[in-house]
């Protein structure tokens, strides 16, 4: 929270002129569908019951279904008898004394039109995120930054109140717009008291108990404003860990290997064994830390062992790779039943009926194949059709239902069979060949070496998509690989991963690669 | 029913004498409608009117008991057309509709009804879209008033200047056997405020009784030579009564000094936003009391020579301040001040800009450059020369995501562009038409379909030219509301008569989804005063198209992908039609959400069901998104360093409509979604047999963990 106090002094220019002290403007910028309308009714309300000439506007429309919409609520003083103010129906930038923003980018939006200004303006945001389609349609990370947000707010707001008021809406059963009605009459802005706030949700008469208890809980946050969270404290490191003695034994040695290894790479190791051990066994696990050791043998602490670093995250991910055996044994825990029974709130009296969608391809099939029958069958587009022809078809299975649970639990038990598959002869081959590339470049390019390890980022997803994964792979390896003798090769390497990762048929990529060989 | 009910406001237009309405703009002008003795109303929904047609559809019970009949017209043109009721009848009749483009598609009716003019008050109340929250192309309505000849109002924006343009409209009409248009902008029929309430009035001769009494003049028929009469009389008499009218009956307003070197003439509508502007300069007090003098047209067509030549006199310039373009009034204005010979210098759009809305900034910027210029002296020093040192505020214009409208969570509409995505995978990119609605929100990512709307109920027949075929066909798209506003006629007629090769998919959600879920002709509702449930599919057998594929729920994304590959590529001539039918899932859920939560706290069986996924088997490539964008299906971050990219979630706004997993199975994306139906108040045997189940997968699972290593905090 901020207190421009000493701009407040300076410029608050409007509030000098006493023909309009007493006017208050107000803005809402809300997602559609968040209750703006529910909101702003509210405050209506409560400036006419408590002497005041109230007007409000929205522009509806389309823009209610999912988009940006904006309320405005403009109030005066006012004795019955009069003249009727004369009151503006849309938000001026660097005229607005309240801005109430329902999400963290509509906070930003709301600075951007000019609608947060530091001599006037107290700005109450709820922190959490809506995404938009943009942000969520990347393949990659695409997730707009709300900490840039929460800075511009910090300098272009006279005060600023910025709390999860989503969540703290629904921890009380009811929905953004009590909340942050609450965080209104906590912040003080509005010259009416936290009864006369109240006494208008009772008189809207919907959800008022649900609406008060939220109203109260943020009516606190914004009054008294909690000192600055802690930064979540980085992966709070969960090692708990337990089972039969013999495999705990081997545990324990295998995680003192990790414990010997440089910190920044023990942090990730550590993560990275546990999955692999997860995924297959504590010998894979075992394997996991020998390739790690080759890795680290051409590393040193001067390069702050940032090679092995990325290699302990890469290797891990790259080892436990999505077959079918992985979703279904991780399908089939008794972890999941409980987290889903928690998150739908199944009560005792339900009952829980759980659906999984399966879509297994000829491909999936023959993975499960021993190595060489598999690649066998795989080069053999009539067995391809007759497999395509058996399996390849959705499948809904019924996992609360014992057919299906029972089909799945074997399927997750087959862990004993994995190594034998042409599937983990295909991973291993591609994980062998992934590094030797990299590690091939250590001596000459250090940093690039780096960068391509962290290009297994891309090989991620199911049937096409990982197909389309791996291609991408491919190709920013190649183009790397043909600058590799350049100073600059890491960063190409790195742009064209990001490049890689901003749409999903390689555009972007296209065009970066396209760059690369114009000098190549 | 609409979206919304009013049932509750209805009870406000039964309000009397020396009451007072509280309310929306667009309530307090149907109160007025009442309290002005209408005969007859109509019109066709849209924003910002919808309102409007959804309240007077809720008070059928009231217009009875007044006399006044209610027609929810097919369209514009149906409800403009409505109005040749006041040709020969001393009745008060209104029709709304949206601007401009439901007076584009009225304009045919319109110009007929201003031709052969009209006996009693013939009132259009258009609500016209334009600036922020409009979804529809900028344009002024403005230019039909002049090219037709009918006035144009456009009130300042409270609720008493309103309604009081009703019933000046009304009189107006009568004074000058001319149709009047009110013009209200979105913020003014959406402002709330007070007015001071009358009786409802019944209309002087209802319909019922006009019927018993036909009436014919065949000089009122728009035929030759009668049609050039109506044009002389249109220029000698109806005009000249107008001016009087509006001149004696004071309809424009002045306020402000008598004398002052400058003046402002602002369209009714601009008032507030000006006087806004005034107050920050300090110029005007909180009561609109100005420093400038103001000439405000509540009357924007037809504009009085005298008044606003008498309003110039003694200025030196005169700021017009007109939104919208082309500048119709500031031309006109002009023309009065050339032929009369004035010195008075006539400033407008060469000050404020020639496009788009009208915001409090550009209005500040423009009277303040105007005021700068004209007459520095009445500005306050802080205005003449800023003394602010502001602290930079970053900009965000990179960091914020644009956030269009798009489909609601569960949204039937959605399915059916997943599949076409997914066609245009195996057919590649396929020429594609749209037109007005909720599915034109397909156009923007993540579906990208469709490149063209040519208006409402086009198209198909913006395909036309396609319609030969080709390698591929042309595809093209258009919803329930549009087929029976004019795609029935228009669009499919033109296919059949044409005989095109071309498909068509029909997206019928069972209302007029996007004017707010108001019923239509194939509506499955019940609706007691309007004929529902007629299939889509009959008419277009009615027409000649027997190619028709019904598909009764389009979540089944499979199939809806497997029809519109049959459409694209079967051997049947003719046009190729899918009826693709799923309620709208924002009516749907206001309407059995309720029942639901009674049938669970009835004690009856009840199945929930909602999606979720599975975070560790989902790898972060948001494929899944890319075919569906809804606004339940998000991403959340891993507290997992080993993770890069977030991983899909989806938060408790999931109605279960099914398109995940669908989409998953289709696609063949990947196994993490799950559905979990939680149902409430089982049978004692489905609960005993789940029991049973329960028990052995525990056994199962236990017997697993105990063999194995297992760690805390994973699934």
């Amino acid at each position: 929270m901020t207190l421009h106090q000493t701009l407040a002094d300076t410029m608050g220019q409007a509030k000098a002129d006493p023909a309009l002290s007493g006017i208050i403007k107000l803005a809402v910028l809300a997602v559609g569908g968040q209750g703006g309308g529910v909101l702003t009714g509210w405050i209506e309300d409560l400036a006419r019951a408590n002497g005041y000439a109230a007007q409000a506007t929205s522009v509806a429309g389309v823009a209610q279904r999912t988009g940006a919409t904006v309320y405005y609520v403009e109030m005066a003083p006012h004795r019955a008898g009069d003249p009727v103010p004369v009151l503006s129906l849309m938000p001026a930038a660097g005229d607005v004394d309240i801005m109430i923003t329902a999400e963290m980018m509509e906070a930003g939006r709301a600075i951007i039109r000019g609608f947060v200004t530091p001599d006037r303006t107290t700005l109450i945001t709820s922190t959490h995120r809506a995404l938009a389609v943009s942000e969520k349609m990347v393949p990659g990370d695409g997730i707009a930054d709300s900490a840039e947000v929460m800075a511009a707010a910090d300098i272009a707001a006279r005060r600023f109140i910025a709390h999860d008021f989503d969540t703290l809406a629904i921890k009380n059963g009811s929905v953004i717009s009590a909340s942050l009605f609450g965080a209104l009459a906590g912040s003080g802005a509005l010259p009416f008291d936290r009864a006369a706030f109240e006494a208008a949700i009772r008189a809207g008469g919907k959800g008022i108990e649900g609406s008060l208890r939220a109203f109260g809980a943020a009516f606190e946050v914004a009054a008294n404003p909690p000192e600055a969270e802690e930064p979540a404290k980085a992966a709070a490191q969960k090692t708990g860990v337990s089972g039969p003695a013999h495999l705990l034994a081997e545990w324990n040695r295998l995680a003192a290997r990790v414990a010997a290894l440089p910190e920044q790479v023990a942090e990730l190791a550590q993560l990275g064994l546990r999955k692999v051990v997860e995924f297959q066994s504590l010998a894979y696990g075992a394997d996991y830390l020998d390739r790690l050791a080759s890795v680290q043998t051409c590393d040193s602490a001067a390069q702050g062992w940032a090679l092995t670093r990325e290699a302990a995250k890469y290797i891990a991910n790259a080892m436990a790779y999505d077959d079918i055996i992985r979703v279904a044994d991780l399908k089939t825990r008794a972890r999941r039943f409980d987290r889903i029974r928690s998150e739908m709130r199944v009560k005792e009296a339900n009952v829980l009926h759980l659906t999984e969608f399966f879509h297994p391809r000829a491909e999936e099939i023959v993975g499960l194949f021993p190595a060489r029958l598999g690649a066998k069958l795989e080069a053999d587009p009539k067995w391809m059709a007759r497999l395509t022809r058996w399996f390849d078809k959705g499948r809904r299975l019924r996992t609360d239902s014992l057919p299906a649970f029972v089909t799945l639990h074997i399927l997750g038990g087959l862990k004993f069979w994995r190594p034998r598959t042409l599937r983990h002869a295909q991973e291993q081959a591609h994980l062998a060949r992934w590094l030797d590339v990299a590690l091939s470049q250590v001596g000459q390019n250090y940093d690039l070496a780096v960068e391509l390890i962290r290009c297994r980022r891309l090989v991620k997803g199911y049937s096409d998509t990982h197909a389309r994964g791996l291609s991408k792979f491919d190709r920013v390896v190649d183009a790397s690989l043909t600058i590799a003798h350049r100073p600059d090769a890491a960063d190409w390497c790195r742009r064209l991963r990001e490049a890689a990762l901003k749409d999903e048929e390689g555009k972007a990529l296209e065009g970066a690669i396209a760059t690369i060989r114009s000098f190549a | 029913m609409a979206e919304r009910s009013f049932k509750a406001e209805v009870e406000h237009l039964r309000l009397g004498d020396g009451q007072t309405f509280t309310g929306e703009g667009i309530l307090a002008i149907t109160k007025a409608l009442l309290e002005n003795g209408v005969a007859y109303v109509g019109g066709y929904q849209g924003a910002p009117i919808s309102h409007l047609m959804d309240v007077l559809a809720d008070a059928e019970e009231l217009l009875g008991e007044l006399g006044i009949r209610f027609e929810a017209n097919a369209n514009e043109a149906a409800a403009a057309a409505m109005l040749a009721a006041s040709v020969h009848y001393p009745m008060r009749g209104a029709v709304t509709f949206k601007g401009s483009v439901g007076v584009n598609v009225a304009s045919d009716a319109l110009a007929n009804l201003a031709s052969s003019g009209v006996k009693g008050g013939a009132l259009i109340i258009v609500g016209e879209d334009y600036g922020e929250g409009s979804s529809i192309m900028q344009e002024r309505s403005h230019a039909f008033a002049m090219k037709s000849q009918f006035w144009l109002l456009d009130p300042r924006p409270n609720l008493p200047c309103i309604t009081k343009a009703v019933k000046d409209g009304f009189e107006l009409s009568e004074a000058s056997n001319t149709p009047v248009m009110l013009m209200v902008r979105i913020r003014s029929c959406h402002v709330t405020g007070s007015f001071p309430t009358r009786d409802n009035q019944r209309p002087k001769l209802t319909v019922r009784e006009a019927l018993s009494n036909p009436q014919s003049d065949f000089a009122r028929v728009v035929l030759p030579p009668m049609s050039y009469a109506h044009e002389q009389d249109k220029i000698k008499n109806r005009w000249p009564n107008a001016e009087k009218f509006i001149r004696e009956r004071g309809l424009n307003e002045v306020f402000g000094p008598k004398t002052a070197p400058v003046g402002l003439v602002l369209q009714g509508g601009m008032y507030n936003g000006v006087i806004r502007a005034l107050q920050r300069l300090r110029l005007a007090d909180l009561h609109g009391n100005s420093d400038v003098p103001l000439y405000v047209l509540n009357v924007t067509y037809p504009l009085l020579s005298s008044e606003f030549l008498q309003f110039c006199q003694g200025k030196d310039q005169v700021l017009v301040i007109e939104e919208g373009q082309p500048e119709f009034i500031e031309q006109q204005l002009t023309t009065f001040l050339y032929r009369a010979g004035s010195s008075v210098r006539l400033r407008g759009k060469d000050i404020l800009p020639m496009a788009g809305e009208y915001t409090g900034q550009v209005m500040l910027d423009a009277l303040t450059a105007f005021l700068k210029q004209a007459a520095p002296d009445m500005l306050p020093a802080t205005v003449r020369a800023p003394n602010e040192d502001r602290p930079q505020i970053p900009d965000l214009t990179k960091t914020v995501p644009i956030r269009p409208p798009g489909f609601c969570t569960g949204c039937p509409e959605r399915p059916i562009f997943a599949a076409m995505k997914l066609v245009q995978k195996e057919t590649g990119k396929l020429q594609i038409s749209a037109d007005i609605g909720c599915h034109l929100f397909a156009a923007l990512p993540p579906f990208e379909i469709g490149g063209a709307t040519m208006g409402y109920g086009l198209g198909p027949a913006a395909n036309a030219a396609f319609d030969g075929g080709g390698e591929r066909r042309p595809v093209s798209i258009i919803g329930d509301g549009g087929f029976w506003h004019n795609g029935l006629s228009s669009s499919f007629t033109n296919m059949a008569f044409n005989k095109s090769d071309g498909v068509a998919v029909i997206v019928d959600n069972y209302y007029s989804a996007a004017t707010g879920g108001q019923d239509i002709m194939s509506s499955r509702a019940d609706n007691p005063t309007k004929a529902t449930k007629h299939p889509i599919t009959k008419a277009l057998k009615g027409i000649g198209i027997d190619w028709v594929r019904q598909v009764d729920r389009t979540y089944d994304v499979a199939k809806m992908r497997d029809v519109l590959l049959e459409a694209l590529t079967t051997d049947t001539p003719g046009p190729k039609v899918i009826v693709a039918s799923s309620e709208c899932m924002l009516n749907k859920q206001r309407r059995e959400k309720p029942l639901q939560a009674k049938a669970i706290k009835d004690g009856r069986r009840v199945e929930a069901p909602r999606f979720g996924v599975d975070e560790d088997v989902c790898t972060g490539d948001h494929a899944c998104i890319r075919l569906s964008g809804c606004p339940s299906l998000s991403l959340k971050k891993l507290d997992d360093p080993l993770r890069d990219d977030p991983v899909a979630s989806i938060d408790q706004s999931c109605v279960g409509c099914g398109n995940c997993g669908e989409v998953a199975d289709a696609a063949v994306l990947c196994p993490s979604f799950y559905r979990a139906d939680v149902v409430h108040n089982p049978s004692a045997w489905e609960s005993r047999m789940a029991r049973i189940a329960t028990r052995i997968i525990g056994w199962l699972q236990s017997r697993r963990a105990a063999r194995r290593l297992n760690f805390e905090g994973t699934a």
